[in-house]
């Protein structure tokens, strides 16, 4: 039997939408685990949630990227399974060194929350396999830290590798000054790793996958969760 | 090692009681009841429990006559929150907090932990925090002390809020020069519980253990009730000490942790610790069941060595909780508390005696009866009608603006007026992924609740006319959070009040105090609505300029969205739909911003609101939200006629044209009618086939109204007979609403 495992830090505040979401909208088996019970091979796919692990303190991730749980996600990782990190779980992702790069001070250095809209770069993960290349998606984002970055030699490789998934765009569906919300590099939104099957993002997908919360009544963000659904579907074997 | 001998030297200074800040008749009643001299420990105790700030000793009595039963009422005013059943076995709980003093010297610190404060006491009664509210007020935006307030105000909100997860979904602000050196921060919070596990701050069960959980005791927030409770100085600024040190990433794991144990079933009681500390803590929660406490000060962990009984006893330091449990629930709660790593201590059990009994080791520090120390002697206060009323009520009409085009956009600009996207941008609106409509988008933010129905959740404020009329300027506050909420397809359902004025010693300010709670209690008894809760804030004024603050009654109201109501937003939808005003606009310019932004005038009738009308109204206009007939709606408060269809209109991206002809009104001129803040009025934008039915249906009950115009795809336009009478393109409109705040904060600091 599939089953996700939604990984519950100290000071995860998205926790809990990520695993209502997941349970009640997508209809995947899913655990809220906290952070120090989480066990070798007992899941198929982790989400590391949004929020302030341990306050932030120190840097956004920083402290929750030496919790025992993280080993588990690295070795989750070299498996292969699909690991997401939404938010602050991206940036703990980028602090483990799993995700390559910084997530910074947004530029305005004022914390942001608003309706961002997001172009699909590749399809090619775990998250993004049921939307298509160039689908606009959108969903809001909230946060201090998000700005991006990494040295012109990296990005360069994670533009080869099309290890870019997502980017901030405006209403003509252009990464532009002005549809950037944090001055991110590149208005990179969302990044994954060499083997693909672990994406990190800045925006929130689990607050637009509702009708009710989303503009027009398009929950546009539940396509990164339905894929991750679609990519476990087929271990199920005989189902 | 000199060290502890410097300590013990600096809580000396920090404590030593030279007289307690009481009334001598307060002096005479402890002596007198406890027939003896109270010592130092008891002297801090009482001086902290019976500070205006935590008895509310010049205010219980009037506070008496405001309504405050409901058929959904389950816990009304004298617990930490109020507790409203929304069926199906939920309850949502609603309570408001300031933290004006603190945040005048610290904006920052102050305006966190206001935040923490009101969250604790949702949490305390065993619900989530799931929504807060800001209703905040500055001097003018003019003043860089003011900005300065305003942007760490707003940050010390934001880094609060979002960190522990709690979004920010609605809030107002007004500025006035009133408020230079007292701003006012008023933190209103939402929780959602369910209402077989509520818990009361009542200490019922002696035997009881009593648990203190959460943060490490300091001496940050010592003496902060007693802070609270004088009028600021200049050297209040050396009162840093009282102001407490916000810690959201700790007050997130108490909530986590709280709401494990009430999961478990194994809370019996439970109580935050917020003005007055400990003391008010422990002498609230038994006093209310007619129990004692006995508590040991030496197991409770300090965050610095050598600290006295005293400054245990009234420590505000912050993200702390009183829990009681049975004793054969005692692992169980510990376990949760080490799971998620918060320092706790046993402190001491409940007792039959009514007594609280402070012990150090086992040396008695204090002792004397809860009821005793919960229950402050009322003080007598005399009102005397201000004089300064009359002049305002006679201030001349000012000459009518040459262009009311310019008149218009400046009113957009106005920051009282502009888009408050600046402030609501920092907060996380979000979270929890309940937030239907989100904050600009609506008279009330939304909130999706578990059973299908939705809550809907407002504040309003208006101390300009609070100030030129007393008494209708309250109402017009409260009928505007009621419209606000109808204007969402909500029914009313409570309201909890704050209310702030200067000195309560002063017979003129409290007299502006009684007005607002007589005009309160007669609106809400009026449309049958409960006053659940609320919060007095007294002594906001400062030595230096001697004056005290405008009269600032708040009102946060709550209603409920039944299921298949549609989402009906601000924003114009179509061209060609119709538009219709409903409502009368009277000459009523009195504390109107058209006054007081464009002509710096203060005075003039204020508007009324028309008691035996406004259920009719409120109720038809629901019916007509829920009929599916409507595109949008927004209520027309400051700024008036012309501002509300401007706010459409650039939030719709849509033009409008509107003959002022058809507008219901008996105005005697053309600025009063496009700026009149006259109460209950709406806008309507409808399909052009369901208008006449619509506009009679309102008729039919006595109520004005009438179409007056349509959605175009141009500027901004009024007609009078037959003319255009103004005239500006919508990028203007939009620009000036839009830029105004952004400007002034992002410019200069």
């Amino acid at each position: 039997m599939v089953k996700v495992a939604v990984i519950q830090f100290p000071g995860s505040n998205c926790d809990l939408d990520a695993l209502k979401i997941l349970q009640k909208t997508i209809k995947v088996p899913t655990d809220l685990v906290w952070h120090k019970d989480l066990k070798r091979d007992q899941y198929d796919a982790y989400v590391l949630p949004g929020g302030f692990s341990y306050g932030d303190y120190l840097r956004a991730g920083a402290i929750a990227a030496t919790s025992p749980s993280i080993q588990i996600i690295r070795e989750a990782t070299e498996e292969g399974k699909p690991i997401l990190g939404i938010c602050n779980g991206f940036q703990i992702l980028v602090e483990a060194g799993i995700l390559p790069g910084a997530v910074l001070r947004n530029s305005g250095l004022r914390f942001v929350c608003k309706w961002t809209r997001l172009r699909i770069e590749s399809t090619k993960t775990p998250f993004t396999r049921g939307a298509s290349k160039g689908q606009i998606l959108r969903i809001p984002i909230a946060h201090n830290e998000g700005r991006y970055y990494l040295d012109k030699d990296q990005l360069d490789e994670l533009e080869r590798n099309e290890q870019i998934v997502l980017r901030y765009v405006d209403e003509n569906d252009i990464p532009t000054v002005d549809s950037n919300p944090n001055g991110s590099l590149d208005n990179i939104a969302g990044i994954c790793d060499k083997k693909r099957n672990v994406m990190g993002l800045m925006p929130h997908p689990e607050r637009a996958s509702l009708p009710i919360l989303s503009p027009s009544n398009h929950p546009e963000g539940r396509v990164i969760f339905d894929s991750m659904a679609e990519t476990l579907e087929p271990s199920l074997g005989g189902k | 090692m000199t060290r502890p001998i410097i300590e013990e030297r600096l809580s000396l200074t920090l404590v030593e009681v030279q007289k307690p800040n009481l009334t001598d008749e307060e002096v005479q009643y402890a002596i007198q009841t406890l027939q003896r001299e109270p010592n130092e420990v008891e002297w801090a105790m009482l001086e902290a429990q019976w500070s205006e700030h935590c008895s509310y000793k010049s205010s219980k009595p009037l506070l008496k006559q405001l309504p405050s039963k409901g058929t959904k009422v389950l816990v009304g005013p004298g617990f930490d929150a109020g507790v409203i059943d929304v069926g199906d076995g939920w309850v949502v709980t609603l309570h408001i907090e300031s933290h004006n003093h603190p945040s005048a010297i610290d904006p920052y610190g102050g305006a966190a932990t206001g935040v923490g404060g009101v969250v604790r006491d949702i949490l305390s009664l065993g619900s989530r925090p799931v929504a807060l509210l800001d209703p905040l007020r500055f001097g003018s935006i003019e003043s860089s002390h003011s900005r300065w307030l305003f942007d760490n105000v707003v940050r010390g909100i934001a880094d609060y809020g979002n960190c522990i997860g709690v979004p920010t979904v609605g809030g107002e602000v007004e500025f006035d020069p009133s408020f230079e050196r007292n701003c006012l921060v008023d933190v209103v919070c939402v929780g959602l519980g369910r209402k077989d596990k509520l818990v009361l701050g009542e200490a019922r069960n002696p035997g009881d253990l009593v648990y203190l959980v959460g943060g490490r005791t300091g001496r940050d927030g010592i003496r902060g009730a007693s802070f609270a409770s004088k009028t600021l100085a200049d050297k209040s600024d050396t009162e840093r000490s009282a102001v407490q040190v916000p810690d959201p990433f700790t007050k997130k794991l108490i909530i986590e942790a709280i709401l494990e144990a009430v999961e478990a079933n194994i809370l019996r009681g439970m109580k935050d610790l917020g003005g007055g500390g400990l003391t008010c803590g422990l002498a609230e929660i038994a006093a209310k069941a007619g129990t004692g406490i006995e508590v040991d000060l030496s197991k409770i962990q300090t965050r610095e060595p050598n600290m006295l009984p005293a400054e245990v006893m009234i420590s505000e330091s912050q993200e702390r909780m009183i829990l009681l449990i049975r004793e054969e629930d005692e692992r169980e709660l510990v376990n949760i508390l080490e799971k998620w790593e918060l320092s706790f201590a046993k402190i001491g059990h409940v007792t039959k005696d009514g007594l609280l009994t402070i012990r150090w080791g086992n040396e008695i520090v204090a002792k004397a009866p809860a009821k005793f120390v919960a229950e402050a002697p009322f003080a007598t206060r005399s009102a005397v009608r201000p004089r300064y009323l009359d002049v305002l009520a006679e201030v001349p009409e000012p000459a009518l603006p040459e262009d009311l085009g310019q008149t218009l956009i400046e009113l957009l600009s106005s920051p009282n007026i502009a888009s408050k996207e600046w402030i609501y941008r920092q907060y996380d609106h979000e979270v929890g992924i309940r937030t239907i409509i989100k904050p600009g988008q609506a008279d009330s933010a939304l909130l999706c609740l578990p059973n299908k129905r939705s809550l809907a959740l407002t504040t309003d404020g208006n101390s300009k006319q609070c100030y030129v009329d007393p008494y209708w300027g309250t109402m017009g506050v409260v009928s505007e959070a009621l419209c606000n909420l109808v204007a969402s397809g909500a029914e009313p359902v409570a309201v909890v009040d704050h209310l702030q004025y200067g000195d309560p010693g002063n017979p003129e300010v409290y007299w502006t105090f009684k007005e607002a709670i007589r005009a309160i209690s007669n609106y809400l008894k009026a449309l049958s609505v409960p006053c659940i809760g609320g919060k007095v804030s007294f002594y906001n004024e400062d030595s230096t300029s001697r004056k005290a603050i405008k009269p600032s009654p708040v009102i946060a109201a709550l209603g409920l969205v039944e299921p298949k109501t549609p989402r009906i937003l601000q924003a114009l939808r179509k061209e060609e739909n119709d538009l219709i005003v409903i409502g009368n606009t009277s000459d009523e310019m009195g504390g109107s911003e058209y006054y007081e932004h464009i002509h710096k005038l203060a005075g003039g009738r204020v508007p009324r609101v028309n008691l035996k009308k406004e259920r009719t109204l409120l109720r038809s206009l629901l019916r007509t939200l829920r009929s599916g007939r409507v595109e949008s709606i927004h209520d027309v408060s400051k700024g008036g006629l012309a501002v509300a269809l401007a706010e459409m209109s650039v939030q719709g991206r849509k033009g409008v044209t509107v003959d002022l002809d058809k507008v219901p009104n008996k105005t005697s001129r053309m600025d009063n009618l496009l700026f009149s803040e006259s109460r209950s009025r709406f806008i309507l934008e409808t399909k052009p086939m369901n208008t006449t039915r619509i506009v009679n249906s309102f008729k039919r009950l006595g109520i004005p109204a009438s179409k007056v115009g349509s959605v175009s795809d141009n500027g901004i336009e009024f007609l009078a007979k037959g003319q255009a009478m103004l005239t500006i393109p919508m990028a203007e409109a939009s620009r000036a609403w839009s830029e105004a705040i952004p400007a002034a904060m992002e410019a200069t600091i």
